[in-house]
């Protein structure tokens, strides 16, 4: 009988090797696929049993905290945002049941004290519970109170805007800290615990969640001509004085094309069309330098692709030029209006206010754009700071020499007479600037107001981008101006 | 060295182990790093019971196997260790129950003496199998849980009679085949190139085995069914050699297991679940079913594998995963935890193996396979020693049941076979487990002994 005894307990050891075989699949060959189940509660729950770390402000203010609830000695941390609305965007919420956006998911690693191995591993020898470490951003809550007040105050007075909404962003341009994101109409992320307020916000024909600044996409119109203007300058083919004819209409791409108001020019250099927005000469521009040259050019100012921005990637959009069918393309479409902020079925320009920022703070940084960042300082729970911004250069967009050119150009929007931006200014003085007003919808007179600046003119501290949607019969000089001026002020100390 | 040396030698590092696992999770728990007296104080505890049990081992089986005792105590000590961690009050209880465990093991050695001697009473062991069996539908003691009878309850006691039932059955099958083996093999005809085997000496087993089945079946008990039917095919083919036999067991097990999927809810979920463990409803329950909250045992298998999920190759570490819900996350409960407010369900019985694979990892999980291999290692060997028929079918068999009864259960909470609820030897809390496998391990051994002792592997 002992042969079979022997192959019994062969057959045993194989069905054991079975179960250790199994046991390796679902403990580590397919551990992270199980974890990321929708049925799997384990991550969720033991993110809420970890106390989050705080956010604040480059000035000191509490955005974000968590408060232990429930539970005795082992409680849940529910976060709770002290400012309301106003920091809905960027910062977004973290929530259980709604799960996490802006810099709560895109820092959730830090925030949640998963990414900090050496406090992990102590902690766990003292068998302490993790903590999180906390953030201060780089966004300072004063002026993103003025500019969310500022792009409230626009919507509400500009006839048509109301029921639509806004974004402004500054940056500094020689660090790419984001010192503003406003987007309007915001939420309150307290509110959006309730299941049944986050859907109804979902729902909400003005789009309250959606982060304007980073993800929306508006045609530029003229503060696409500083893209054209830089690469002009910059490729050597044109200089600030080039004289080309103003004359409105003219065929651009087979098809007629006026200045703004049928406005006409004699022959003119590149200052004077900057200046005052001479569609025609810009789209001869345009047309001269050729697709390629353009694509290279916005390519440089960060185009084509997301912001390199540590935020989540399906809460921001790439800028350029769109076709129909809402592809970015590199080739086939009309340049000579592409280069002034416009195109047609076969390339549209469509940029985020993020992406405009970054266009000024490039200019205003001698050509050099600056990675943007949000956060400025990570603080592990002990009190150690970890991490502190580090300014990135993300592409060297132009020469010192083009930077230099064009903001002299663009100093002329504030400062001529009779100029686009004329009377604008920021400590009552003028700076670069550069308006747009882009056509939507021409029988109706709907146009998106632009406006992108950097000041002071001779030692830029900041960088901006402002827009509002969709107001009838107005202007970028009268509309965004005025959001950008408040905001450089209030950044500047003014 | 002798053998109860080599046996005393193997306590040492369990006792060690008990002590450096209970203070591992009292470190977690009390968030204090030091060895404090008291788990010292478990860990001595824990040694003073082994060494009494290897005193008494020394005197009146000398001869017994050296390592099936450590390695039992070594089970135990993994199962305390965990059970500590899920909840105080739980090891504490399962300490004591394996205090009485060990007076029913030492009773067995004393009263049993001459294991051979229960060959003459086979017919009687075999109806006590099948009455336990049949207890738990009876009125006024029986209770169910989760669609299965699966409890006796007397007074405050409630006692799995299934666990106690497989000895008997296993006993009967031993000493009914090593009297009728030799008739089994050699006085079956061949017709038409199958092999029959004798109807009227196979008869009185496959009354006993089916009785067995059908009680098994009606008090829904699978696990247990799985476990009794692999130990028939073992023994089976330990006493014939023929493999004919157990392919046609097999599939007779298959179509009858079909036929109950097909009849019973309850076996067809299980199956269901298996097949499909992540769909969203795989046993079609209805809308109204959903809502209260019905899932036909899906959640409990999801979870297993989410737990075991978070394990990796070395675990979380003791203490360290995520198991009692608290705060906002705790569900409202009638029953105390571990039955109530656990994230994985029955994690101190069924579901011990995916907390050990949790917080021990990969590797926590393979060491503790790895023990009931060498368990059955050692148990396979006593039969292969063993002088006389009924010894090593006797051996084979509680080995055979031991091993397999470790496979079913990991198996179901590893999703490799569908789950069935039944414990896992020495780990799982539980006073009918603890004691049915102390009488298993004192029948080992003793048959042990005497193989050793005929082997001439004489105590020097």
């Amino acid at each position: 009988m002992n042969r079979p005894i022997v192959r019994l307990y062969g057959l045993i050891l194989l069905l054991f090797a079975l179960v250790i075989w199994k046991t390796s699949q679902w403990a580590v060959f397919d551990a992270g696929a199980l974890q990321d189940k929708p049925q799997n509660r384990r991550p969720l729950i033991e993110d809420q049993t970890v106390k989050r770390g705080t956010i604040t402000t480059a000035d000191g203010v509490v955005v974000a905290a968590s408060h232990p609830e429930g539970g005795g000695s082992n409680p849940v941390y529910v976060r709770s945002y002290p400012q309301g609305s106003l920091f809905g965007h960027p910062v977004g919420y973290s929530y259980i049941n709604v799960g996490q956006t802006g810099i709560e998911r895109a820092e959730n690693g830090v925030l949640s004290g998963e990414e900090n191995e050496f406090a992990s591993i102590l902690d766990e020898l003292r068998g302490r519970p993790q903590a999180g470490s906390s953030i201060q951003l780089t966004i300072d809550a004063h002026a993103q109170q003025v500019a969310t007040q500022a792009l409230e105050n626009a919507i509400a007075s500009t006839p048509g805007a109301s029921g639509h909404g806004g974004a402004v962003v500054a940056i500094v341009p020689q660090t790419g800290a984001v010192r503003v994101m406003a987007s309007v109409p915001g939420y309150d992320p307290n509110a959006v615990k309730e299941t049944r307020t986050f859907r109804r916000l979902n729902r909400d024909p003005l789009a309250p969640l959606f982060n304007r600044a980073t993800q929306a996409t508006y045609p530029p119109g003229s503060t696409m001509k500083v893209v054209t203007a830089a690469a002009a300058l910059d490729s050597g083919r044109f200089t600030p004085g080039s004289v080309l004819s103003g004359a409105s209409p003219q065929l651009i791409g087979g098809a007629p094309l006026s200045n703004a108001g049928g406005e006409q020019f004699g022959n003119i250099d590149m200052t004077t069309a900057l200046t005052y927005s001479v569609n025609t000469y810009f789209a001869q521009v345009g047309e001269q330098l050729g697709t390629g040259t353009m694509v290279e050019y916005m390519k440089r100012f960060g185009f084509y692709k997301d912001p390199e921005l540590a935020y989540p990637g399906d809460e921001m959009a790439p800028s350029g030029p769109y076709n129909s069918a809402g592809k970015l393309v590199t080739s086939g479409f009309d340049v000579g209006r592409v280069a002034i902020g416009q195109g047609g079925a076969e390339g549209q320009d469509l940029v985020t206010p993020l992406q405009m920022a970054e266009v000024a703070a490039t200019v205003a940084n001698g050509g050099k754009l600056m990675k943007p960042q949000l956060v400025q300082r990570v603080t592990d729970p002990d009190g150690r700071v970890t991490d502190t911004l580090k300014p990135e250069v993300q592409s060297v967009a132009i020469k010192p020499q083009t930077a230099a050119e064009l903001k002299q150009m663009m100093l002329n929007v504030t400062q001529a007479p009779e100029a686009t931006g004329a009377g604008l200014t920021v400590n009552g003085q003028p700076f670069p600037g550069k308006t747009g007003t882009a056509e939507i919808d021409v029988q109706a007179g709907i146009n998106q107001p632009w406006f992108i600046a950097f000041a002071p003119a001779d030692n830029p501290q900041i960088a901006v981008a402002a827009t509002i949607e969709r107001c009838t019969g107005c202007f970028g000089a009268q509309v965004a101006g005025p959001i950008a001026v408040q905001v450089m002020d209030a950044l500047l100390g003014g | 060295m002798s053998a109860r040396n080599r046996e005393l030698a193997a306590l040492l590092p369990v006792a060690l182990l008990v002590t450096a696992g209970f203070t591992a999770v009292f470190i977690v728990e009390h968030e204090r790093a030091h060895i404090g007296d008291l788990t010292l104080t478990y860990g001595a505890y824990f040694l003073a019971v082994c060494l009494a049990a290897h005193v008494f081992l020394r005197i009146t089986l000398p001869n017994a196997d050296p390592y099936l005792f450590p390695l039992c105590a070594l089970l135990a000590a993994v199962g305390l260790v965990v059970l500590y961690r899920i909840d105080d009050a739980l090891a504490v209880k399962q300490a004591s129950l394996f205090l009485l465990g060990l007076v029913l093991f030492a009773l067995t050695i004393l009263f049993v003496r001459d294991y051979t001697a229960l060959q003459r009473y086979r017919y009687l062991i075999a109806t006590a199998g099948i009455l336990l069996l049949l207890a738990p539908r009876l009125p006024g003691i029986g209770s169910q849980v989760n669609g299965a009878y699966l409890g006796v309850k007397l007074g405050p006691l409630t006692f799995q009679p299934a666990e106690l039932s497989k000895i008997c059955i296993v006993v009967f099958l031993a000493s009914y085949l090593a009297e009728k083996r030799e008739l089994l093999s050699t006085a079956a005809r061949r017709i038409a190139g199958l092999t029959i085997p004798p109807l009227k000496h196979f008869g009185p087993l496959l009354v006993v085995w089916g009785a067995a089945m059908l009680m098994l079946v009606f008090i829904r008990d699978l696990g247990s069914s799985l476990m009794f039917f692999g130990a028939f095919l073992a023994l089976v083919y330990v006493a014939t050699a023929r493999l004919s036999y157990v392919l046609a067991g097999l599939a007779l097990f298959l179509a009858g297991s079909l036929l109950l999927a097909s009849h019973i809810a309850h076996v067809h979920d299980r199956v269901a679940i298996w097949q499909h463990t992540f769909d969203p409803n795989p046993c079609h329950l209805s809308k109204a079913e959903l809502r209260a909250g019905e899932d036909c045992g899906l959640g409990q298998i999801q979870q297993s594998l989410f737990a075991q999920a978070d394990g990796g190759l070395f675990g979380t570490g003791l203490g360290q995963s995520l198991l009692k819900l608290t705060g906002p996350f705790a569900p409202d409960c009638q029953q105390p935890f571990p039955d109530c407010g656990s994230i994985l369900p029955a994690p101190h019985t069924d579901f011990i193996y995916a907390v050990i694979v949790s917080e021990l990892g990969l590797f926590g999980g393979a060491a503790v396979v790895l023990i009931y291999a060498l368990i059955a290692a050692r148990g396979f060997k006593t039969a292969v020693l063993a002088p006389d028929g009924f010894s090593k079918l006797l051996a084979a068999g509680l080995t055979a049941v031991f091993a397999i009864q470790a496979f079913v259960i990991v198996g179901g909470v590893v999703d490799l076979i569908p789950l069935t609820g039944v414990t896992l030897p020495f780990i799982s809390y539980g006073g009918s487990s603890v004691a049915a496998n102390m009488m298993l391990l004192a029948l080992l051994l003793m048959v042990s002994d005497r193989a050793r002792r005929a082997q001439g592997v004489l105590v020097r």
